[in-house]
């Protein structure tokens, strides 16, 4: 009770405090006003009077506009009852939204090339982002310090990346357009993604294609010589350009390349299999981390003027996904709690074409590339009893005649078919098995079939294309799909979420910044496809390098620390008292034990359809697992040598602290929106369910202390440029 | 030097004295035939590559050739085995495509230097050797006359002991060379994805045809002709 | 359903670089034909965990055939019987029932062992470092099709380009070389226009930082190409020659 009169107090006071602010300044002007009018009628010429008058009607606007946006965001503080996150706060340049980029850099502040060599930068992981970032920076004369958890940088699981790289290059000459880019990328992620990020990424996109090529990235051709575009979902102009079914291998690669070739300059010093387990704060803004050596075991202290951070995401809390096994959210749930808000945590894509799971032991899903869908149909059996003599194996697919095939893809969304986002393809696969049509052993499968492109391209034709995807199947399943149709189910693949940034990418602790995948900032609710690659790189290559100069800059008087400073020495302490309290437990369950239960509950509750009851279900069971976690897990080996288990038992403890906040913002979240699905708001054809009135906003979490529940900041999304729709991809 | 220091400048040696090698066989196997259809014939040639100062520097530059492929094969092998390491598979087994000749180059070229030595023995010592010593005294020294080369492979021949000991030979030279002739071309950079096979195939084609034209001698002493 | 396999594995043992190791016989029951082999791995080690065993170290991350961490040499083959695959993608139907599996790590004088069947590849990375990449910084670059280049030059940069770095050419090589692995980057990067401008030098810098390593030098036994996961061609070596060969005679 006292707790809400306190939020009433403050709501007052804030409103009392803004409606001064907003009197003051339409008093303010008021009096622009009268003077204008003082000149009308001082000058009676008949030009400077039209002049004058127009100044009249601007000052008009401004004066409606100022006083609108206070009350609004007053408003919004009000209903929130606390903290919002304004334009001003995430520093979004002023302008036009074409221009803000531009006006960004022409204002920034740099540092010169003298001071530079006396800043020194932590780069934390070396996948798209890391590499491009660490390299870049090195490059301009910082010193970088760089760590990963693999045994080499060019291990980063970015490299499992298979399809494709947009960008707005409109080499095909088909429409496309930064402009378009943009508009697909913010519609796709279900406008839930902040209008200037997303320009951004779409601007820099060209790019990032011309620093590949120049890298001696192999993209694929044409026999004239010139870049090969392909189609991807979520697009109707083909902006994807790729290297075979292993273009983030390559890009990965052309980074890493640039990334050695600092190393071997010396300007790049390279940790690495260590893995990152706190940051350093000193006086409010990021110093240093505290990471293990994975193979001695022991635990190190490091400085710098400035901690970027690009782990990746944290899709493997799932335990299922198409993360690597190393995939770990580890670094960013750190940095929550050192402070940093996690933004949007709920937000998770569900990736359409996987192969689909096939037995208790299994490690992990395996993506095929959503480029299938460019030539291949999904379908499943339009009669129940079809698909139930198939996965009594009493059929096969191609006994089914193509009249009793459901396209149903084609059949729901004639405009863009089977290329439609990831989240509704995915959705909409859920929809047909939990209907009882799935096809498998298991009924949790839908078919993927290439005979049509086979007949109207030739096989050739189609092997060239999908050659090693098609091999990589036949490996796993032990089934030709040139002959029958392959298998695919949905699984997890990306996070969207991850941890909130400003537009210069650095989170809400002055010196922390977080870049790639890590962070939450420019898919919205949805990623489409070949973005990623688009946006690790745009972040690493094209914008990192100068926003971070507008912090450091400032730092450039700030002398190398001790890293024997209380701080530091804090932080290892706490590391390592954590270790040494896992190693205590000496329980009765192994690790993976624990996380493949985790993991159930998050697909289960947390997964592809979510409900509010289904949600508080998944909460309680969460702090029931921390618990086992924490009382009975087994950790063989010591903790100052080589122990895996040690490393993934550390992870888990921080999986499951994920989950919780992506149970719980999705329970806060009473809306349907890109990956994120309730149950309770859809439409009546079963479409997700946007509510633009309340839910138009990012969901920073902050973390208030163990135990507690963390405090809800929002950041309200205004869109200035486009024109909110319903996702429609029907027509 | 670039030659001993890089890997690849060792094995351009390799290749290089393996060509040069390889050439020198094809000359000998040639000029072997000969023997079947005229002894005199062939006297004529042993003559001309008796005591004369080209013959000599031939037979010097050949020497230096056969020395420096071994000593280079003897060095690539010790630094291969230590770049092995100290430990080694329990189980392996031999890849699909790879030839058993390619894994043992140096087994095999030791069985051929073994023979080789047998060989100097039996004709280099006895004509140019000789020749050398005792030039136009060779008769008062005891000795055969050296440059008559056709009496000399069929007293060695007429042994089907020999006859068989020569076959062996030529047939691990055989291995020898079979992966031997493509090898140095590859190891010079005469190769790509379109030849790899033709380069391959014309090599066995072309070591086959000097083997055989080696192996015809013994052969025909076995079948229980003689060349006098 | 198909019938479950019971495995004897022989598993190589060692604490760390300078311990003695020794292999370690394991019985496992009822695994799927349908498993993976590190899946099968997996079990076999929650197994030890479950007897308050040390679990066997070995590498591992991506699971689907790309990031080139996994490492094992299994019954003779790096990454197992089975061509044209990683570890990760060896599926257990390869086996028989009953099998003895033998498991060992990579072994080459370049690859320190680091705990059981963990291997230190660093070495890979400092032939990158030394001369594996084009001399661009970020920015100022021009048009990505600025510069037409063939498809199949393209084809073929890529072809080389599939390298994954795991080190299984180096493994199966009774040269302990690490030539398949150089030559395919320096093949994929002079056969691009980009690329062409720094050739000569790049192939002698990350050639001598592959002898200073103590890798061994090359027989052409083809041995590599056989076992590549990305079937890898040797014909890169011959270009990769030709090019320092070219290199040293301009010098």
């Amino acid at each position: 009770m006292a707790k809400k009169e306190n939020i009433f107090d403050k709501a007052k006071d804030t409103v009392s405090k803004k409606t001064d602010v907003i009197k003051d300044k339409a008093e303010d002007l008021v009096e622009d006003v009268q003077e204008v009018v003082e000149d009308v009628k001082k000058n009676t010429e008949k030009d400077k009077a039209t002049k004058v008058a127009d100044k009249v009607k601007g000052t008009d606007s401004k004066v409606s506009e100022t006083v609108k946006s206070s009350a609004k965001q007053v408003a919004s503080e009000v209903k929130n009852g606390g903290k919002t996150i304004t334009p001003k706060d995430a520093k979004i340049p002023e302008g036009p939204l074409a221009d803000k980029w531009t006006n960004y850099k022409n204002q920034q502040k740099l540092v010169n090339p003298a001071n530079k060599r006396r800043l020194d930068v932590i780069v934390v992981g070396t996948g798209l982002a890391g590499a491009s970032a660490a390299a870049s920076l090195a490059e301009m004369g910082f010193n970088v310090l760089n760590f990963c958890i693999q045994d080499s940088p060019r291990r980063a699981h970015s490299i499992a990346a298979q399809g494709g790289i947009n960008a707005a290059k409109n080499y095909p000459n088909d429409g496309d357009s930064v402009y378009r880019l943009f508009y697909d990328t913010i519609k796709g992620g279900d406008y839930r993604a902040r209008e200037a990020n997303v320009y951004r990424l779409a601007e820099v996109s060209n790019s990032i294609i011309d620093q590949c090529v120049a890298q001696g990235v192999p993209f694929a051709r044409e026999y004239g010589g010139l870049l090969d575009n392909r189609s991807f979902g979520g697009a109707q102009v083909s902006r994807t350009f790729y290297a075979r079914g292993q273009t983030g291998q390559q890009l990965l690669l052309g980074a890493y390349s640039a990334l050695s070739r600092q190393v071997g300059k010396g300007a790049v010093k390279l940790y690495t299999r260590y893995d990152m387990l706190d940051v350093v704060i000193v006086e409010g803004r990021a110093r240093g981390i505290i990471a293990r050596n994975l193979v001695t075991g022991k635990v190190e202290r490091f400085f710098a003027h400035a901690v970027v951070v690009g782990t990746g995401g944290y899709g493997n809390a799932f335990f299922l996904s198409t993360n690597a096994m190393g995939s770990n959210g580890s670094a960013a749930l750190q940095m929550y709690k050192k402070g940093a808000y996690f933004a949007n945590p709920a937000f998770a894509q569900i990736h359409p074409t996987c192969i689909p799971v096939h037995g208790k032991f299994q490690s992990k899903l395996t993506l095929m590339s959503e480029s299938l869908r460019n030539d291949g149909r999904i379908w499943v059996p339009k009669k129940k009893e079809d698909a139930e003599a198939i996965r009594a194996r009493k059929l096969k697919p191609t006994d089914i005649k193509e009249e009793d095939r459901d396209y149903y893809l084609e059949r729901r969304y004639p405009a863009f078919g089977n290329l439609v986002p990831r989240d509704v393809a995915s959705r909409a696969a859920k929809e047909r098995c939990d209907a009882g049509f799935g096809v498998g052993s298991t009924g949790l499968a839908v078919y993927l079939d290439f005979s049509d492109a086979i007949n109207r391209l030739g096989k050739d034709v189609v092997e060239a294309r999908y050659g090693n995807l098609f091999q990589m199947y036949e490996k796993i399943v032990d089934d030709n799909p040139y002959e029958t149709p392959m298998m695919i189910y949905p699984a997890i693949h990306y996070t969207m979420g991850g941890m909130w940034v400003d537009y210069e990418l650095m989170t809400n602790i002055p010196g922390l910044f977080c870049i790639g995948e890590a962070n939450f900032s420019d898919h919205g609710a949805n990623r489409l496809g070949a973005s990623a690659l688009m946006q690790g790189l745009a972040d690493g290559y094209f914008v990192l390098p100068y926003t971070i100069q507008n912090y450091l800059a400032d730092q450039i008087r700030v002398p190398r620390m001790s890293v024997d400073k209380e701080e530091f020495v804090e932080a290892e302490k706490a590391v390592n008292d954590k270790i040494q309290k896992i190693m205590n437990i000496q329980g009765k369950r192994s690790v993976d034990s624990i996380h493949k239960e985790l993991g159930l509950i998050m697909w289960d509750f947390v997964g592809m359809g979510r409900t509010a009851e289904g949600l508080k279900t998944a909460l309680d069971k969460i702090i029931a697992i921390r618990k086992e976690f924490w009382s009975n897990v087994y950790v063989p080996g010591k903790a100052d040598s080589l122990n895996m288990e040690l490393e993934k038992a550390l992870r888990l403890a921080d999986f499951i602290d994920i989950g919780e906040l992506m149970a719980r913002d999705a329970l806060l979240r009473e809306e349907s929106c890109g990956g994120h699905f309730r149950e309770e708001y859809q439409t009546p054809e079963g479409e997700a369910l946007r509510n633009d009135e309340d839910f138009s906003y990012v969901a920073c979490w902050k973390y208030t202390g163990e135990g507690n529940e963390p405090e809800l900041i929002k950041e309200p999304l205004d869109y200035e440029f486009v024109e909110r729709q319903q996702r429609n991809y029907k027509a | 030097m670039w030659l001993i220091h890089s890997s690849v400048g060792r094995k351009v040696i390799m290749s290089v004295t393996g060509i040069f090698l390889v050439l020198f066989l094809t000359f000998h196997s040639v000029m072997n035939v000969i023997v079947l259809f005229s002894a005199e014939a062939y006297n004529s040639v042993a003559s001309a590559l008796g005591a004369n100062w080209y013959a000599v520097i031939g037979t010097g530059v050949l020497a230096l050739g056969f020395v420096l492929h071994i000593l280079y094969a003897l060095y690539l092998s010790w630094l291969n085995l230590k770049a092995r390491g100290k430990d080694r598979y329990a189980v392996t087994k031999r890849q699909e495509g790879v030839s058993w000749s390619s894994k043992n180059m140096l087994v095999l070229g030791i069985i051929v230097f073994g023979f080789l030595v047998l060989h100097l023995f039996h004709f280099w010592a006895k004509m140019q050797l000789v020749e050398l010593q005792y030039g136009h005294g060779w008769e008062a020294a005891g000795f055969q006359n050296p440059q008559d080369g056709a009496y000399f492979i069929n007293a060695s021949f007429s042994n089907p002991i020999f006859s068989i000991i020569y076959i062996v030979w030529l047939v691990a030279l055989w291995f020898h060379l079979t992966h031997g002739v493509w090898s140095s071309l590859h190891s010079i950079g005469v190769n790509n994805k379109t030849w790899i096979n033709r380069v391959k195939c014309i090599s066995n084609v072309y070591s086959t045809i000097i083997i055989l034209l080696f192996i015809a001698i013994p052969v025909y002493f076995l079948l229980g002709f003689r060349v006098l | 359903m198909e019938k479950l396999l019971n495995l004897t594995l022989k598993v190589w043992r060692q604490d760390g670089p300078k311990a003695k190791g020794a292999f370690e016989t394991y019985k496992l029951n009822g695994i799927s034909p349908d498993s993976s082999f590190l899946e099968m791995m997996d079990i076999l080690n929650d197994q030890l965990i479950n007897e308050h065993k040390d679990p066997i170290a070995f590498d591992h991350d991506c699971r689907e055939g790309i990031c080139g961490t996994c490492s094992m040499y299994i019954n003779g083959h790096p990454h197992g019987p089975d061509s044209g695959i990683t570890t990760c993608q060896l599926h257990m139907r390869s086996f028989k029932d009953g099998e003895t599996i033998t498991v060992e790590p990579w072994r080459s004088a370049a690859f320190p062992i680091i705990k059981d069947l963990m291997v230190d590849r660093s070495a890979f990375d400092k032939i990158i470092q030394a001369g594996g990449y084009i001399s661009v910084n970020t920015g100022g670059i021009p048009d990505g099709n600025a510069i037409p280049i063939s498809k199949w030059h393209a084809d073929e940069a890529m072809d080389a380009a599939s390298c994954i770095g795991c080190g299984a050419c180096v493994a199966t090589c009774k040269n302990g070389s690490a030539m398949l692995f150089v030559a395919a980057k320096v093949s994929q990067l002079s056969l691009l226009p980009q690329g062409k401008i720094e050739a000569s030098q790049r192939a002698k810098k990350m050639l001598s930082k592959m002898d200073e390593l103590g890798f061994g030098n090359c027989t052409n036994t083809g041995a590599c190409e056989a076992e590549c996961p990305k079937n890898i061609s040797i014909t890169h070596i011959a270009r990769l020659n030709r090019e320092f060969i070219g290199a040293k005679f301009i010098d």
